[in-house]
């Protein structure tokens, strides 16, 4: 019988009633034929994966994560409240240890959501991973977690909610973003002053094969690991670098996911991207299945694949060394850099534009953070967008010092219902989140 | 009238069913050796002094081909199978003969690798020397083109007496599943169709000419002349027997949970407004996980002769059972033994003394009387039944869905209501219902009720639509059925289809014009959009005839309830 040597559970999600627009590439059809071939192939007959229905996610949970303006309920709709919630389920199935690793394949994706949610962008509205961390923190003794981001996009949403802690390492392999939305993930996006370095960002090339993702996950990702020493690692496992999809330009294959899956050993992965519905999706996600439960994929292999008519020049081989060798020393440099960052400033400020292509508007942010030698900093949001709300954001961080929980508090109170539409206080110490709203 | 016969281990039941209820019942030993001795001589018993004119069937409910499986005395069959990539199908031998090809197909149909000829014609030349008669070929995905598996059976038919084709068999996605099940139709299939030829000799030699049909594991019945190409169908029908016997005692709405508590084992189903529910994939008998529709059923190791013993001051009964009970001499104790100490039961042919001298050991170091033991045993025996029973939904709601609306407004099951049959289950049911939340009833005619569930259910099957209109086509692989589509083809029209495909399928396995009660088990449609077109709909269809009794059964049931 066919046994997998590490029990591993599944969340198989597709909400076949639920997308975007009809022709939208985030649509109803888009897990059906995985689902053809994960059925065909019996994976779900196999000893030791086990699949498990998900849980919705409660209000509570995205709370800890995110400032949806103006709630919850506004910028969610069902199908990812369902999404973030197999995540969820996943993970208390791994804490649990009724299984050794967990998938989540659900959709929509979340990597593309930031802290402030107005609305969607980059086909996400919540980031499921951060609303699964952040409840696994709350729940379990869990402190250190490491997200590899190996969606073709940046997984910029990620980055924005860790941008500040420097207890969650955010890795993001990705295709450059000179030549992909949303058009970030240089390696001198590092995080903030607190922070620096526990955000590292590896823009690849367009054509990069599995010699070079195979390449950074063994010569910058493992290596980093092993010093950061996470206590759980996620993978969101966006599946759009695969050679056949029609949004990004890489020549990733079935092969290349499952070999980089089983080097990365993560916890728990949770599906991103990846529109390559028919020739791609079905085949990377039994790969990436089959190498999680430590079986044998050699033989899963795409319609069309062939290794050698795919492999990258030796330019792009030499533009990941470079850029893996910056990384590196940016990551090894840490510490200078956050002291340089500090300064002797009191707070640090940035001012930033996002926009949320999925809906159509733009939001200006500026973000004051409290520079801070005992904890990750509170941070204050004042925050527009283009369809009307005006709010004001304050997070006080999961170990935050005692002068920044007064920071926050402070500013909480202070702010006037008269010039915010909202108020907003998530208050990671006490995990308590309040809300004043413009009489 | 009906007959209805149910071939059980060591004996058989036979009921006769008709207008004035249960019109006769009769149980005769079943001669293993030779079964169709047993069903001839059971149908001649049961119609003594009747004419013929007046049965109009007969249904079967054999072990034949489960205990060829359980025992593993499967004739050897021949596999040829083309998996392509994904998992290496080495993995999924069955046997000796057993032979990986070349030839793909991927999740939509397309040919991925052309098969080759000779190397098919290679294989079939060794597998016809090595005295080989039955092949089964399988390829991945010929549940959406069949190409491969209808080409590799064309070249391999001169050779062999009959080819089993995995796309025949199951209209549903899992090869692993498929190449067992097409394994082991190929493998029942000599002595099905053994016991086949002789029940119809004999019969038609004594001048008996009526309809005869097998019960399946779903719960259905099938014409015997349409089991002879499907003959694992007719494996594991006999926990549908009893299941389809208590159909009609349960109420018309709402769920409720049979269990038939036998002398090793309690199998356990669930009704939803008399419906049985069905496995999700099908059979798992043996080392095989098959595409064999079948009820959701759930068997657990403890009975009226399961093992009771001590482990430390705990005690456990089950999963085994090592003989019969104390007071039949047996040798160890049993929840049956705990009946006799208990008063509860006074069969003549055991010895209460034996179940005292039995359970007076396991009271001692409990520091009980025996009565008390007894209570504890009787008890515990009752407990266990019913968390299994707990287990049984809990694991049934648990299954995933994958829509929005399923999830939102999942269905969960919470039975209230238990029907029991089985040899203990009368001394069972009482407290049971007051040991836990539910209401517990004994099947009337309990004894029987196997036969008689045998003897009243319907024709089943199901049918499995596909449609693809960028590709312009509708099939149903399962039924050897394609046809070209337009465009502007719809879900309806595919409803439609599937429903004329169910119907004639129906009517070719011996369903009656009256019983068919068609259901829809999956309507999925998706817009196709390649290059942010929209090039096409992709249509899937899933189609039954329900399993339940035949629509006479009323009149019959009710006169049974009021014996």
């Amino acid at each position: 019988m066919l046994t997998a040597k590490h029990k591993t559970g599944l969340i198989f999600f597709p909400a076949y009633d639920w997308a975007i627009s009809p022709t939208h590439p985030e649509r109803e059809e888009r897990l059906l034929y995985t689902q053809d071939q994960v059925f065909e192939e019996g994976l779900l007959d196999i000893e030791g994966i086990i699949e498990y229905k998900p849980n919705l996610v409660e209000i509570k949970d995205v709370q800890r994560v995110h400032f949806c303006a103006p709630d919850e309920r506004s910028v969610m709709t069902e199908s990812h409240f369902i999404s973030a919630g197999g995540a969820k389920t996943i993970a208390d199935a791994v804490m649990k240890k009724k299984i050794e690793r967990g998938f989540a394949l659900v959709r929509p994706p979340g990597h593309h959501a930031m802290r402030v949610v107005h609305g969607g962008r980059g086909f996400c509205n919540v980031n499921n991973e951060a609303i699964m961390i952040e409840h696994i923190r709350s729940a379990y003794n869990v402190d250190r977690v490491a997200i590899i981001d190996t969606d073709c996009h940046h997984g910029d949403g990620t980055q924005d909610i860790y941008w500040h802690d420097p207890d969650t390492m955010f890795i993001s392999l990705h295709q450059d973003g000179r030549t992909l939305y949303p058009g970030s993930g240089f390696p001198e996006e590092l995080g903030g002053p607190m922070a620096a370095g526990t955000t590292l960002n590896v823009p690849l090339p367009p054509y990069t094969s599995e010699e070079g993702f195979l390449y950074v996950i063994r010569e910058l990702v493992l290596p980093i690991l092993d010093q950061f020493k996470p206590d759980i690692i996620v993978n969101s496992a966006g599946q759009d670098n695969h050679f056949t999809d029609p949004l990004t330009n890489m020549h990733f294959s079935a092969q290349g996911y499952a070999d980089l899956t089983r080097l990365l050993r993560p916890d728990i992965a949770v599906l991103e991207g990846g529109y390559s519905i028919e020739g791609a999706l079905p085949y990377v996600n039994v790969g990436i299945i089959l190498a999680m439960a430590g079986m044998d994929y050699s033989n899963v292999k795409e319609p069309g694949y062939d290794h050698n008519k795919l492999r990258q020049s030796e330019q792009i081989t030499q533009v990941i060394k470079r850029t893996c060798d910056t990384v590196m020393s940016n990551w090894n440099a840490r510490e200078l850099i956050r002291m340089r960052m500090k300064s002797d400033k009191k707070f640090d400020k940035r001012r930033r534009s996002i926009i949320y292509d999925t809906d159509g508007f733009y939001e200006h942010q500026n973000e004051t953070i409290r520079i801070c030698r005992d904890c990750g900093g509170t941070l204050k949001i004042d925050s527009t967008s283009d369809i009307g709300q005006h709010i004001l954001a304050v997070h006080v961080p999961r170990k935050a010092c005692s002068a920044c929980r007064e920071q926050g508090f402070e500013w909480y109170d202070s702010a006037s219902e008269t010039n915010y539409d909202m108020i907003f206080l998530q208050n990671r110490v006490d995990d308590t989140y309040l809300v004043r709203r413009k009489s | 009238m009906i007959i209805g016969l149910d071939v059980g281990g060591t004996h058989t039941d036979i009921v006769l069913v008709g207008e004035n209820g249960l019109e006769r019942k009769i149980k005769v030993p079943t001669n293993t050796s030779a079964l169709f001795q047993t069903v001839l001589t059971g149908i001649e018993k049961i119609t003594e002094n009747i004419p013929y004119e007046k049965i109009t069937h007969a249904v079967l409910s054999t072990t034949l081909t489960t205990n060829a499986i359980v025992r593993n005395k499967l004739s050897s069959a021949g596999m040829v199978v083309s998996g392509g990539p994904g998992i290496d199908p080495e993995i999924f031998r069955t046997n000796e003969h057993y032979f990986i090809v070349s030839g793909a197909i991927d999740h939509s149909g397309r040919e991925i690798d052309p098969i080759d000829k000779n190397q098919i014609e290679e294989i079939a030349r060794r597998l016809k020397s090595q005295g080989i008669r039955h092949v089964g070929v399988v390829g991945k995905f010929s549940a959406r083109n069949p190409d491969h598996e209808l080409a590799i059976g064309k070249i391999l038919a001169p050779y062999f007496d009959k080819i089993f084709l995995g796309h025949r068999i199951s209209g549903l996605l899992n090869f692993p599943r498929r190449i067992a099940t097409t394994f082991l139709n190929a493998s029942v299939y000599p002595i099905h169709k053994e016991f086949f030829e002789a029940v119809k000799s004999s019969l038609n030699q004594k001048g008996i000419s009526i309809p005869i049909y097998i019960l399946k594991a779903d719960g259905g019945t099938m014409h015997f002349d349409a089991s002879i190409d499907f003959p694992g169908q007719s494996v594991l029908s006999g926990p549908s027997a009893s299941v389809m016997g208590s159909v009609a005692f349960a109420p018309e709405a709402g769920e409720t949970l049979v269990m038939d508590i036998g002398g090793t084992t309690t199998d356990m189903a669930v009704l939803i407004n008399q419906v049985p529910l069905l496995s999700p994939l099908g059979i798992e008998i043996g080392t095989y996980k098959t595409l064999i529709r079948a009820l959701n059923s759930y068997s657990i190791g403890i009975g009226g002769d399961s093992v009771v013993r001590l482990e430390g001051n705990t005690l456990k009964i089950g999963p085994d059972r090592l003989g019969p009970a104390m007071a039949y001499g047996g040798s160890t104790p049993t929840p049956t033994d705990a009946l006799f100490v208990l008063g509860k039961t006074h069969d003549e042919s055991g010895d209460k003394n034996k179940s005292i001298q039995g359970i007076a050991p396991i009271a001692e170091k409990l520091g009980l009387t025996v009565e008390e033991a007894a209570f504890e045993i009787f008890d515990l025996a009752c407990q266990d039944i019913l968390t299994a029973a707990r287990e049984m939904i809990e694991r049934i709601n648990r299954k995933p869905v994958y829509t929005i609306k399923e999830l939102l407004t999942g269905y969960q099951l919470k039975p209230r209501h238990i029907l029991v049959l089985g040899g203990p289950a009368s001394y069972f049911a009482e407290h049971m219902e007051q040991i836990s939340e539910f209401t517990v009833q004994r099947v009337p005619q309990w004894s029987v009720a196997n036969a008689v569930g045998t003897a009243l259910s319907r024709t089943t099957c199901e049918v499995t639509l596909f449609a693809d209109t960028q590709k312009g086509i509708a099939m149903a692989p399962e039924e050897s059925f394609s046809t070209p589509i337009k465009s502007n083809f719809t879900r309806k029209d595919a409803l439609e289809l599937g429903y004329d495909l169910l119907r004639q399928k129906a009517l070719q396995s011996g369903a009656n014009i009256d019983d068919l009660d068609l259901d829809v088990l999956e309507n999925l449609e998706f817009n196709m959009v390649r290059g942010f077109r929209l090039t096409g709909k992709n249509i899937r269809i899933k189609l039954q005839i329900k399993p339940g009794l035949i629509h006479q059964y009323k009149m019959i049931t009710d006169k049974i309830a009021a014996m």
